[in-house]
């Protein structure tokens, strides 16, 4: 940065030095866009075996739940008192995955954190995704599904309304709100991406640009709009997410079971939400940087910060759950204490020392350089970090019922069959397919704020002279 | 529909929650004393209840597998270093007869998303199985896990015909998916209750009965009406020093002046009262077994409504 080019220049001092690149600034805007919209059209064959594996699993699902229906909820293995089973503690992990994608598309973009551009559009997808798909545990776990808009509160003609105390009532109110602004969150901040698909597009394909593009010139006009627009919502998402988790937090702290009944609970939840989608952020990273060709744009700068970030929030969770255990063990709630103990030294006991191991030690992983630049072990340390947030989910809500107040109805067999993992694993099959058909149809990569990153860097830098590419553009094929 | 009516409903939502001295002047309040002394664990109770509800026989398979749809079940204990023999697995256990509670603060009613569980002007617990959506999330918040749950439409299985001609035609058959518990044989109390009013009076004590009560041989479930001071069941409560609710009591049909504007409101949470009746009487040299009244996990101040007595007899016996 000393040598200068032009007399007229500053010399710029050292701490205004710009950190290495998250992105090689030499791309070109065409050529961003070529890249981008390549993705749409001949993914890596892995794509095509994640996909079909994904629709043969949530077929499998769909099998389960048709069983399910028809006979009752019986044969899922479901007993008194294990009235929840997997179900609740599966809905809280894909609900936990969905907050992620507002921490990275509209926290980060209301702080500046410039390396989110090019990763927050398939981590606000994959927030929509996983908010359907919890959605559809809380339709799988009632006992009449056919029934389920009672819980939602609508003014009808029997003028009966859900019960405002329930914690469930205000989690379809919660659920239903975030879900539809995610939605349009995601789909407004495509729009200038789907006039780019628009323009390059031919056929029935660009009949359908045509339409979601929803007649987007890129005029100033619009653009001013736009980005008040934008930054509105995302406003708007930020305070939702946090109270979605935190009710569905208020599922547990309100009812009166040990184990449940605690106050910490809520941010409890939303760190260890928080968690679990970056670590599902960090798997889906790899994936489509592999499937998609996204060498440039999802660059290893930008998983190394993307590890950062987990890290610090595996160790918020840490703390929190280490706070959980404290308050309850220094509290005067025995109940709460034997049920403490439970869990840690009962049937579930290996369970949750995996969950602590898996969530507290595991995430140090991630101060290491060398694994955090090394894609397969990543790979493996964020599907750990994830399994053992799921296990987290478990560990609140199974052991409650093994082991509650009444001394009478204690069980230590339970264990879920077939029906109720094939229900999971269709779960991951049917969230899975839709992200991947995401992908495929629409841009995954926001274009025009990679170009923003280009540019600015650009004209940022001003002075030395366009270095090589750092970046090695990949073979094709 | 207009926002007229839409606003008044708003208005009238849950108002029938339950409220301090809910009961001071209401005509019923409907209350049990199960007298574990008594208690023999003969299960006719049990039984009486499966003809009286319609209650679906599940067979062995899922009984094992906890699915079982006793309203009214036999708990068995063995006190701690009972020996346990092969020939009479039965010796030595003490039995508790536990069914739904029908608590004043129920903590199902609250988290029952769609008002499916609510309070009735009766003081029961009361379950619309029309509009249960079987999240199940009562049973999960029951401290006594005494809701019971169709985990299948056993209509279709738990009675071949002819079995289906013993149906008591006063109780519906429910169906899979919804939550269903004691209901204190509500069927009986509505009739008695309509019958009394045709009459122009209240229903009198021991006039009506749930059907455990009426089956049981040793007389070890009373039941009736608790606002009816004169009852049977009220004087046992009396005499137990049970305290319906935690809210401070009317005296003379009004909350005295100190109380109304909140200056010395002296909660008097009933556990405590209890205590210290107990030990005044433990001082006065009486002996504990005319307060051997209790409710389960009364410390969660769920306030049921019914009071168990505590077992004197000893196991030989």
């Amino acid at each position: 940065m000393t040598t200068t080019h032009d007399e007229h220049e500053v010399t710029v001092e050292p701490r205004f030095v710009i950190k290495p690149k998250d992105i090689n600034e030499e791309i070109s805007w065409a050529q961003i866009n070529e890249d981008v919209l390549r993705s749409l059209e001949r993914p890596r064959p892995l794509y095509w075996i994640i996909f079909f594996g994904s629709l043969g699993l949530f077929c499998w699902g769909i099998y389960c739940e048709i069983y399910q229906y028809q006979t009752g909820l019986g044969v899922a293995a479901l007993e008194n008192p294990q009235m929840w089973g997997l179900y609740i503690a599966t809905f809280i992990f894909w609900i936990g995955m969905s907050h992620s994608g507002t921490l990275l598309s509209a926290i980060l973009l209301i702080m500046h954190a410039d390396w989110r551009k090019p990763i927050y559009r398939f981590a606000e997808a994959m927030t929509t995704f996983s908010l359907m798909t919890a959605g559809l545990f809380v339709l799988v776990h009632l006992g009449r599904i056919w029934q389920f808009y009672y819980v939602v509160a609508y003014p009808n003609e029997r003028w009966a309304w859900p019960n405002f105390n329930s914690p469930l009532a205000w989690d379809a109110t919660a659920i239903g709100t975030y879900l539809t602004t995610s939605i349009i969150f995601l789909y407004f901040g495509m729009i200038p991406d789907l006039a780019i698909c628009r323009d390059n597009a031919t056929g029935f394909r660009r009949t359908f640009y045509v339409v979601m593009s929803l007649g987007w010139k890129g005029t100033d006009w619009q653009w001013a709009n736009f980005r008040v627009t934008y930054l509105t919502l995302a406003c708007l998402l930020i305070p939702l997410a946090v109270s979605v988790h935190s009710i569905v937090a208020t599922d547990f702290a309100v009812s009166q079971q040990p184990g449940w009944h605690t106050t910490s609970f809520p941010p409890y939840f939303v760190a260890g939400a928080l968690y679990s989608g970056c670590a599902a952020i960090i798997t889906l990273f790899i994936i489509l940087r592999y499937t998609f060709r996204f060498e440039q744009y999802m660059t290893i700068p930008i998983l190394e910060k993307l590890c950062k970030l987990t890290f610090a929030i595996s160790m918020i969770w840490t703390y929190l759950n280490f706070v959980e255990y404290a308050s309850v063990w220094y509290g005067t709630d025995e109940y709460a204490k034997q049920a403490l103990i439970y869990r840690a030294t009962g049937q579930y006991a290996g369970w949750w020392w995996a969950m602590n191991i898996l969530g507290s030690i595991v995430p140090f992983a991630l101060t290491f350089k060398a694994l955090r630049t090394h894609i397969p072990s990543m790979m493996v340390v964020s599907l750990l970090l994830n399994l053992g947030m799921w296990i987290e989910r478990f560990m609140i809500v199974t052991p409650t019922f093994a082991h509650g107040y009444y001394p009478w109805t204690w069980t230590d067999h339970w264990w879920p069959n077939w029906v109720q993992v094939g229900l999971i694993l269709g779960s991951f099959g049917w969230f899975t397919m839709l992200f991947m058909l995401f992908c495929k149809i629409f841009p995954s990569v926001s274009m025009y704020e990679v170009k923003e990153m280009v540019y600015h860097r650009a004209r940022a830098r001003k002075a030395p002279a366009p270095q090589p590419a750092q970046i090695p553009r990949p073979a094709e094929g | 529909m207009s926002f007229d009516n839409l606003f008044s409903n708003w208005s009238k939502l849950r108002q029938r929650r339950p409220q301090a001295d809910q009961y001071e002047e209401a005509p019923y309040k409907w209350a049990m004393v199960i007298d574990l002394d008594a208690c023999m664990g003969c299960n006719a109770c049990t039984t009486a209840c499966y003809a009286e509800n319609n209650l679906a026989v599940v067979g062995k398979e899922r009984f094992g597998a906890g699915q079982a749809m006793h309203w009214l079940r036999i708990e068995r204990y063995w006190g701690e270093g009972t020996e346990l023999t092969q020939e009479f697995p039965e010796q030595g256990a003490q039995f508790l007869p536990m069914l739904c509670q029908q608590c004043e603060a129920a903590p199902c009613e609250i988290v029952c998303p769609v008002g499916a569980t609510h309070h009735t002007a009766d003081g029961l617990n009361s379950q619309v199985y029309n509009r249960c959506v079987g999240s199940r999330y009562c049973s999960a918040n029951c401290p006594y896990k005494v809701r019971y749950f169709n985990f299948f439409n056993y209509p279709d299985s738990a009675w071949p015909s002819p079995l289906e001609q013993q149906l008591n035609p006063d109780v519906t058959v429910r169906t899979k998916g919804v939550m269903e518990k004691c209901t204190f044989c509500v069927q009986r109390l509505t009739e008695a209750k309509s019958k009394a009013r045709t009459e122009h009076r209240l229903v009198r004590d021991g006039e009506v009965l749930t059907a455990c009560a009426q089956a049981c041989p040793t007389s070890a479930i009373h039941f009736g009406n608790l606002a009816d001071s004169s009852s049977q069941v009220a004087r046992m409560w009396k005499a137990q020093q049970v305290q319906l609710s935690a809210y401070p009591q009317k005296k003379n049909g009004q909350i005295e002046e100190t109380e109304r504007l909140g200056e010395q409101v002296e909660f008097a949470p009933y556990p405590q009262k209890k205590d210290e009746q107990k030990e005044e009487t433990e001082q006065l040299g009486e002996t504990r077994e005319k307060l051997r009244g209790y409710r389960v996990l009364e410390d969660l101040r769920t306030y049921p409504s019914v009071v168990y007595l505590e077992r004197l007899r000893s196991t030989e016996v």
